[in-house]
């Protein structure tokens, strides 16, 4: 284990170093940070006084050199924009962000899965396939739309949930969050249910694919013969057979909710570090974007590592495999 | 299915109640503001919405009104001594937050703090640039220039004052971090939530009139939808930057108001002046031409093609006025004489003609999207309009991220296109400034044209301009002013198309007063 997880870092390390690459060079060439900085109404020399206090005059490479020689001792530079160090803006916008997208997930789990077992497991009846209509509407819809419809709907006509921003926070363990309170909840809810409404569909057509699959087994049959209840059939021995792909698509998915909020943050005015990231492209705030990266990055690895984990608690295939290499 | 039924209702009605409630005690005003600001120091970045929130809670020498006129405020009066003295009394009694005196001291220091921001992104040291200030005694300051600089004043009402311990002490962080307690304003700040929203509460020992909100959050909602529906649905209770496509229904709707007042912003087309062949014009059939903007009347045959009233009407949905200059005729230094252009499609042609281009040539127009309101519909309508005239039009939106950086400096240093749709805020509120940096001639030692995009160079137009840069007295000043933007606007220096207006909604019972410079001011909104 202990290999296979020196290996992963040292890929991750090889993935942040080609990104930041990528990315430094990559926004140079969108454009100059000083004409989306300084005031319209300024000057020449005001233009040429904002470059030198930035570092931006210098040539790009020589830059990157600065950059990295700091990057090295931990500094990631500080922010063009707001003048503060570009990690410590995303750090104290992730718990938002984080908090958004595991309630999303829970939600995709919690209303995915049983709808798409029961799918699975009746696909002939009129409620099986009605799951699977809106399963398509799930994925086909966009984000952007559906958020505004669900504000327009739940806070304009009903006026039960407000629609932008977030509740009041509690402070545990140095972190903020929402979810202590109920008026957190009634914040997050809508926000998050957008978030969740493509993964809930994904979820629906994961199970139930999975169900059907795994209904016409040896061992189910086996374990039908043997007398045993559909509740068990069902909840221990298939349910444990189609964890696998879910698990693995839900750990991936689960970067990407917190990579690419971004919609969701913008529509209802989450302040989580989506929103951060679109400013930040908006207005050329490389140090920021750059920060970003690698912060997705390191996000992305240990979540990959995470699901190889729950691998081998799952499936013990995977243990045995492990245990004789 | 009754209990459910029940519930919801009982949610509901506790829900209304509670927003009534809040209603009534309504000691705390809501708004949604449609940019967020990038740091709460009053002097990191001169952005349009970090000076709108500082100016609520570090106050400016000299304040502007709703409609950009400057009206005392630290300072109680000001005159000149000579041509090259500026003389301002500062108001007596006034106290900082923290309980000590406003002197002339604070002000020095102010002065002091203003060029020395570490990596301020744009400093405002460019407004006290050339002044020397000098403490008379505690509550009179004199600032000397170098030259005759008749905008003394309009500088000073830029940038906020705050106490000397802050301004020696205190950097960028400790002011987000709510540290400095040397503001005399209405408000002070009690919560900065950097992507969510800042908070401000009275200071109940100020000076001058107290406001009627014992609280205000500004929230910043920049997505438009989202501000219409936080309005909508009672999480704001007011929101600025209206977007056109929603003012119907905002204004039919009974338990809103919306007040709208003529901006500072005029959106205009920069055409190439200074090529001898433009890179993106060619004759129809590709072939190189010499660039046809230089010609008068080809300017003109573009504006009289250009229909401004249709714009207004159903691109903006009337919230705008068509242009004729750099900003409306209410303002300090405009041209009275100075009218919108007006639609003539056949004259147009006729011009076109006249000046060698009876078949028209072939034109590609960029413009940045998402930057001014509506701004590519504007640009494809503008084309419309153009093939109208006989030329072939190609546009291309650019983000403004890499439309800025282009217009000002393309591969080699200069201008890249020939055909720009570009806004400016004339955030001084008087012509001065703007022709200064759209038509006066580009010269980087002096400082002019840094927005002259087009490259226009008209020599009478900058003599006037320069003299009026000298004219300490007003009234020769505005006419020296006028006399410029006739100058440059009959020659189409630039082709101006509208003035935006400024929109906000509020509740039903809350009063907005609206304002030229797009600002959302807590002092402004009563009950």
């Amino acid at each position: 284990m202990l290999a296979f997880i020196i290996r992963r870092i040292g890929q991750a390390m090889l993935v942040i170093g080609v990104m930041v690459v990528i990315v430094f060079f990559g926004v140079n060439v969108i454009g100059d940070p000083v004409w989306m900085l300084i005031s319209p109404e300024m000057d020449q020399s005001a233009v040429e006084a904002t470059k030198i206090a930035l570092g931006l005059d210098k040539p790009i490479w020589e830059q990157f050199i600065y950059f990295v020689g700091n990057a090295l001792q931990g500094d990631m530079g500080r922010s063009f924009v707001h003048g503060e160090p570009a990690i410590k803006l995303i750090l104290s916008r992730m718990p938002a962000t984080m908090e958004l997208a595991l309630v999303a997930l829970f939600m995709a789990i919690l209303i995915g899965m049983p709808l798409g077992v029961y799918a699975g497991l009746k696909p002939e009846t009129r409620l099986a396939k009605g799951i699977m209509a809106v399963s398509i509407l799930g994925f086909s819809l966009p984000t952007f739309w559906v958020g505004l419809m669900l504000i327009m709907f739940f806070s304009i006509m009903l006026g039960w949930l407000p629609a932008t921003g977030r509740g009041d926070t509690v402070r545990v363990l140095g972190i903020e969050t929402s979810l202590l309170s109920l008026n957190g909840w009634t914040y997050i809810a809508l926000p998050a249910l957008n978030l969740a409404l493509l993964k809930i569909s994904l979820v629906i057509r994961l199970a139930r694919a999975g169900v059907r699959e795994a209904a016409l087994m040896d061992y189910v049959k086996f374990a039908r013969a043997k007398g045993l209840s559909q509740r068990r059939i069902v909840g221990v021995h298939i349910l444990k057979n189609i964890m696998i792909p879910i698990v693995t698509v839900l750990g991936l998915e689960f970067g990407s909710l917190v990579a690419f909020s971004v919609v969701t943050e913008t529509i209802f005015a989450w302040p989580g570090m989506g929103k951060l990231l679109l400013e930040a492209i908006q207005r050329l705030d490389r140090p920021v974007i750059v920060a970003y990266v690698m912060v997705v990055v390191v996000l992305f690895v240990v979540i990959n590592l995470v699901v190889d984990v729950l691998y081998s608690v799952l499936d013990p295939r995977v243990r045995l495999t492990e245990a004789k290499a | 299915m009754t209990s459910i039924r029940l519930l919801a209702l009982a949610a509901t009605a506790a829900l209304t109640m509670g927003s009534a409630i809040s209603a009534l005690q309504a000691q705390e005003l809501r708004i949604g503001l449609s940019a967020e600001p990038s740091s709460i120091d009053p002097h990191y970045h001169n952005l349009s919405p970090n000076n709108m929130l500082s100016r609520q809670v570090f106050e400016t020498l000299v304040g502007q009104n709703e409609k950009q006129a400057l009206e005392p405020s630290l300072a109680e009066s000001w005159k000149t001594l000579d041509d090259n003295t500026w003389e301002f009394k500062l108001r007596r009694g006034v106290k900082f937050f923290d309980g000590s005196d406003f002197t002339a001291d604070d002000v020095l220091a102010t002065f002091k703090r203003l060029p020395a921001v570490p990596r301020s992104p744009s400093s405002f040291a460019p407004f006290i640039a050339g002044q020397t200030i000098e403490k008379v005694d505690s509550h009179t300051i004199r600032i000397k220039t170098t030259a005759p600089a008749p905008l003394v004043p309009t500088s000073l009402s830029t940038f906020g004052i705050v106490s000397k311990a802050c301004a020696e002490t205190l950097s960028t962080e400790d002011f987000n971090a709510l540290k400095c307690q040397g503001g005399t304003g209405p408000f002070k700040y009690s919560e900065f939530r950097p992507g969510d929203r800042v908070v401000m509460e009275r200071n109940n020992a100020y000076w001058g009139k107290k406001p009627d909100w014992e609280k205000v959050s500004f929230r910043f909602l920049t997505a438009a939808p989202t501000r219409v529906a936080a309005i909508l649905a009672g999480d704001v209770d007011v929101i600025e930057g209206v977007p056109p496509s929603d003012m119907a229904r905002l204004k039919s709707n009974a338990n809103l108001s919306v007040v709208e007042e003529l901006s500072n912003r005029v959106i205009y087309f920069h055409l190439d002046h200074f090529r001898e062949t433009s890179p993106f014009i060619t004759a129809k059939d590709g072939s190189p031409i010499k660039n046809p903007l230089r010609d008068l009347r080809v300017r003109q045959a573009l504006s009289m093609a250009l229909n401004r009233q249709a714009i207004v009407d159903r691109i903006m949905e009337g919230q705008a006025v068509p242009a004729e200059q750099v900003l409306p005729s209410s303002f300090f230094g405009t041209s009275q004489t100075l009218k919108p252009t007006p639609f003539d499609l056949a004259g147009a042609r006729k011009l076109l003609a006249d000046a060698g281009f009876p078949n028209g040539f072939k034109m590609k127009m960029h413009g940045p999207n998402g930057r001014y309101t509506n701004d590519t519909k504007i640009l494809e309508a503008a084309a419309q309009m153009y093939t109208r005239l006989g030329i072939d039009i190609e546009i291309e939106t650019i983000p403004p991220a890499n439309f800025f950086t282009r217009a000002s400096q393309g591969a080699n240093g200069d201008p890249e296109f020939s055909f720009i749709l570009v806004g400016w805020g004339a955030g001084t509120g008087e012509t001065s400034g703007s022709l200064q940096a759209l038509v006066g001639t580009f010269d980087r030692t002096r400082g002019w044209g840094a927005a002259n995009r087009g490259r226009y160079s008209n020599k009478a137009m900058d003599e006037v301009l320069t003299e009026a840069l000298r004219t300490v007295d007003n009234t020769k000043r505005a006419a020296l002013l006028a006399r410029a933007s006739e100058l440059s606007m009959n020659d189409l220096g630039i082709i101006p198309s509208h003035y935006q207006t400024n929109v906000w909604a509020s509740r039903k019972g809350i009063k907005v007063t609206a304002r030229a410079d797009e600002y959302t001011l807590a002092t402004g909104i009563t009950r």
